[in-house]
């Protein structure tokens, strides 16, 4: 166990991820299953994920839980008495912060929004609401299993419900204008009342229905240029509307509307996984360690049966190399940056001559306490990264 | 020692597919040489890669014994020899040891280019010629055409041709009948004082060098003191023997026999192929003919794809010279690929087949640049110098001429690519020669520079035929040529590995050619990178690459931290396949890829 930071805990988040979805969409390559409705082996899963977060708590110790985030899969699907026993379960194990944030995904149906208030009563204040896009023909090339003005009387719902809401939208759709888009992200920030959003890029992944769909040629993605301009367009559109883009796809209205769990990600904070597939980073005797839950929910099931943990307590021990890399590409990510200090295992000082290369570029930015990307930058991230990693 | 006048000595001439080899190894199972059990698919291609393509490299051997139909033993030595002019030189000391060749000739396709070429030499050597058409179980067997286009084109009779399959076996003691009946005993005298041609030397991993030989005159014998006349060196013959074809120790090979001894000599090079071989005591006063010394005639430089693999790269090309003293190297070092060496070829077939063993038989991961020719370069102080790399190309202010080798090639192919063949010549700086029919195949010879050809003019004719097309060369001599160096440079800086020596009237077409090829392969940096080829300083062709416009991952939360460190650590590992060139990195694949160039 690394030493605790004078004068409290250390922090941990957690993450738990619920499987099932209505739909499986045609973009997404996450760790789901289509619902079956099959209550009796979502009740056990639910179980099994309390018995995780216990197991984990006895592992970690004593620790600050600062953010709980339900991804998936589709947790809004979840029984909302499952999702009370969850936090229960977390809150039992850890000492809460002051400041704890509960998150939660969900999908913008009319079913769905249904539980809103039940996911509320079970403690959520944050609610991520994948609406992805405001017009129908959008939502069906997306294979969303909602319209347009469902989603829009969704998300009203969640802004009513929940204290804090946070949008999703995909650009770079085949075909999409700068204009259709920005016309699409305005009306999300001042209509729909989030505090929130994440813009992300179309992207097409391996093993999912675009990738096929793409490889069969039934549409093209878009190029670098048009990507680029759609990115520089979300930018302008709400930095005048007072979101900060914090990070390469995240903006928020203000310090306080920013994604802790999210943060704690990206400042290489302690998190536990808990769930089918989750993954983790713990701080065991060992030293950094990567935890990755069995992903199918039979195994996952067996898993917490065994030995209490979805992992099995067999996780990967980081190298300070691996611990440094991960810490650089996450931080560069945020206006943050990484710190120097987390980046000597890669020798990485503000003098090294690739940092100097690229700052001279105009690409990163070498600040006296971190290292930032610029914006120009993160435009191009991976690139700077590559450079940064050799 | 047998009776000389039941010794027949013969080599088989035929185009690369034709079944030559099929064909022998049915002779060597009706004789005896093999049991069937024994028998394994074309005995006498027996190195891997030969196999795999069919094609000869290496002249082989073999010693059967038959007994013919008017009842009397008979010993026939067949000389295999490789189908393809890269190793025409094979061909040639192969044909000087024989006194008869079979043709043969694939009853299904006819004549082919490389029949010809070889058909030639075997008359100009004065052989006996016995007509064999094979393949003649195939549906598509034509017997009387290709009968007649062999009287047609090769002017042969061929009204007593024989009939065979070597795949069904039919028609085999024919042809072993002819051998006997029709194909000339050898000549020589046992009492005169031993002269014995040279025929090949290789490197026999148990057994060191073994030389093959064919006597002429006198009788050699193991322990006998003999000296290879060209040399002067003397050698204590050890082992004596024939090829049956598993190697068989012998008393005495007696005039017109083949067989070969093995001696303590250290390198295949010091047994020079065509050399006389004498006795050190009673010496013939009358060296044979010898053949031409070989040249390579192509060459290119080979660099280890990783730079700690050049010392196992320095290994491999030394053991591969010790079996082909065709095949030549020296170092080199290059900006671009580091340490590696510049090796010269006989020909295009011979590079790929080099390049081939090396990967295959020695696991080495390579990368060759550009083939190029040798050039003739006078210089203005009348100094008249070679040059094997374009990258040691004097200041052209110094360059009185360049002279370029031009060869003679002759090309079969269906009537209906004829016109896209004649462009690629014409294209290719092409002078036509002769154009003529064989019922529905053209016949087109061509003059033509060599470097037009080491480039990809096989391939490119391949692609316009279909694979029709037939193709054989042989080198005509230099003439002087508008030659200029291109150069490709890369964000300003020239990469030595893409110069070429090429045609001013070409240079352009090349150079556009190289820049796009380039602009595709490089990957796109974080900032604009110009191509170009210049000659001189003056730029002919030019493109840019881009810089990166967006390049970042959308999405990256604690399920992803794993997989995107992996991924770069993938990446990071593929920058060590690149070379960094100034600020550019250019993957080795752009190499390989550039230098394979395909498409005009």
């Amino acid at each position: 166990m690394t030493d605790a930071p004078p004068g409290g805990l250390r922090p941990l988040a957690l993450y738990v991820h619920w499987p099932y979805c209505a739909r499986v969409c045609p973009y997404c390559d996450f760790n789901v299953v289509r619902d079956r409705g099959r209550r009796q082996e979502q009740a056990q899963l639910a179980s099994a994920i309390v018995a995780d977060i216990a197991a984990h708590a006895r592992l970690t110790g004593p620790m600050r839980l600062t953010s709980i985030f339900f991804g998936g899969g589709t947790p809004s699907l979840m029984a909302p008495v499952w999702a009370a026993e969850i936090i229960a379960a977390a809150r039992a194990a850890w000492t809460s912060d002051e400041a704890l944030e509960i998150s939660l995904e969900a999908n913008p149906t009319d079913a769905e929004a249904g539980r809103f208030a039940g996911l509320r009563a079970a403690g959520v204040q944050r609610l991520s609401l994948g609406v992805q896009a405001l017009d129908d023909a959008s939502l069906s090339f997306l294979g969303r299993n909602h319209g347009a003005d469902e989603a829009i009387r969704a998300a009203r719902l969640a802004a009513a419900l929940f204290p804090r809401l946070s949008l999703d939208l995909i650009y770079a759709l085949p075909g999409q204008t700068p204009e259709a888009w920005t016309e699409t992200l305005a009306r999300a920030a001042d209509e729909l009342g989030p505090e929130h959003l994440s813009a992300y890029q179309l992207t097409i992944e391996p093993g999912t229905a675009f990738h096929r769909a793409v490889g069969r040629g039934r549409f093209t993605p878009v190029d670098a240029e048009l990507a680029a301009q759609l990115y520089e367009a979300t930018q302008a559109v709400l930095e005048r509307r007072g979101f900060d883009a914090y990070e390469v796809s995240n903006h928020a209205r203000g310090a306080g509307a920013r994604s802790r769990h999210n943060l704690a990600y990206w400042r290489g904070w302690a998190y536990a996984g808990v769930g089918p597939g989750a993954h983790g980073r713990l701080d065991l005797d060992g030293g950094r360690t990567a935890t990755a839950a069995a992903p199918g929910i039979a195994d996952y099931l067996a898993a917490v049966e065994r030995t209490g943990l979805g992992w099995g307590g067999a996780g990967e021990v980081l190298t300070s190399q691996a611990v440094a890399e991960e810490r650089l590409m996450m931080g560069l990510r945020t206006e943050e940056g990484a710190p120097w200090s987390a980046l000597a295992a890669l020798s990485l000082t503000p003098s090294h001559p690739r940092v100097q290369a690229l700052a001279e570029a105009g690409l990163v930015a070498p600040g006296a306490e971190a290292l930032r990307a610029t914006r120009a930058g993160r435009l191009v991230l991976n690139a700077v990264l590559e450079r940064l990693m050799v | 020692m047998f009776p000389i006048e039941r010794i027949r000595n013969f080599s088989v001439v035929a185009h690369i597919d034709h079944g030559k080899s099929t064909l022998s190894d049915r002779l060597i199972q009706e004789t005896g040489g093999l049991s069937a059990r024994e028998m394994k698919e074309q005995v006498l291609d027996n190195m891997e890669l030969e196999r795999e393509r069919g094609i000869t490299i290496k002249a082989q051997t073999v010693r059967l014994s038959y007994k013919a139909a008017d009842g009397l033993d008979y010993v026939l030595n067949l000389i295999d020899t490789p189908g393809h002019v890269d190793f025409a030189y094979e061909v040639s000391r192969s044909l000087a040891a024989c006194e008869g060749s079979l043709l043969v000739v694939d009853a299904s396709q006819g004549v082919e280019a490389q029949t010809l070429a070889n058909v030639y030499q075997a008359i100009d050597n004065g052989h006996e010629i016995v007509p064999v058409l094979n393949k003649i179980d195939l549906p598509a067997a034509d017997v009387e055409r290709v009968r007649a286009q062999i009287e047609d084109v090769i002017g042969l009779d061929a009204s007593d041709a024989v009939l065979a399959s070597g795949k069904t076996g039919l028609g085999i003691k024919d042809v072993l009948e002819a051998i006997v009946t029709r194909l000339p005993p050898p000549k020589g005298d046992p009492d005169a004082p031993l002269k014995a041609l040279l025929v090949d030397a290789w490197y026999d991993a148990y057994l060191g060098v073994v030389v093959l030989v064919r006597v002429m005159d006198g009788v050699l014998r193991p322990g006998q003191q003999i000296r290879l006349m060209q040399t002067g060196a003397s050698y204590r013959v050890e082992r004596l023997g024939v090829f049956r074809p598993a190697n068989t120790p012998v008393e005495a090979l007696g005039p017109g026999e083949i067989g070969y001894f093995t001696a303590a000599i250290k390198e295949v090079a010091d047994a020079a192929v065509g050399d006389t071989l004498t006795d050190e005591r009673r010496p013939t006063s009358q060296p044979l003919a010898g053949f031409r010394e070989v040249q390579p005639v192509v060459f290119c430089g080979l660099f280890p794809v990783d730079a700690a693999q050049f010392e196992d790269l320095r290994a491999a090309v030394g053991r591969l010279r010790l079996n082909d003293a065709s095949f030549t190297f020296e170092m080199e070092t290059s900006a671009a690929l580091g340490f590696g060496f510049r090796c010269g070829f006989l020909g295009l077939l011979h590079l790929e087949i080099v390049q081939e063993r090396l990967a295959r038989e020695f696991n080495l991961d390579l990368i060759a640049t550009s083939p190029s020719v040798v050039y003739k370069i006078t210089l203005t102080n009348g100094e008249v110098m070679e040059l094997h790399n374009p990258a040691d190309m004097p200041d052209p202010v110094k360059i009185e001429h360049i002279e370029e080798p031009w060869i003679k090639a002759t090309i079969f192919t269906p009537d209906e690519y004829l016109g896209s063949v004649i462009k690629l010549c014409q294209d290719r700086r092409g002078e036509q020669r002769e154009l003529s029919y064989v019922g529905s195949r053209a016949m087109v010879v061509y003059d033509l520079p060599l470097n037009e050809v080491v480039f990809d003019f096989y391939d490119r004719l391949k692609s316009i035929s279909k694979g029709y097309a037939s193709f054989d060369y042989a080198i005509e001599g230099y003439r002087q040529g508008d030659l200029v160096k291109m150069s490709i440079l890369v964000n300003g800086e020239p990469v030595d590995a893409l110069s070429m020596l090429v045609h001013r009237q070409r240079a352009e077409m090349r150079g556009r050619g190289m820049v796009e090829k380039m602009k595709d392969l490089i990957p796109p940096h974080l900032f604009q990178i110009p191509i170009q080829a210049a000659i001189g300083g003056k730029v002919i062709a030019r493109e840019t690459v881009r810089a990166l416009r967006k390049d970042v991952t959308a999405k990256c939360y604690g399920g992803d931290a794993s997989r995107k460190r992996k991924l770069l650590d993938k990446q990071k590992e593929g920058k060590k396949r690149m070379r960094q060139f100034g600020k550019v990195e250019i993957p080795q694949e752009a190499f390989i890829a550039a230098l394979k160039m395909d498409a005009d």
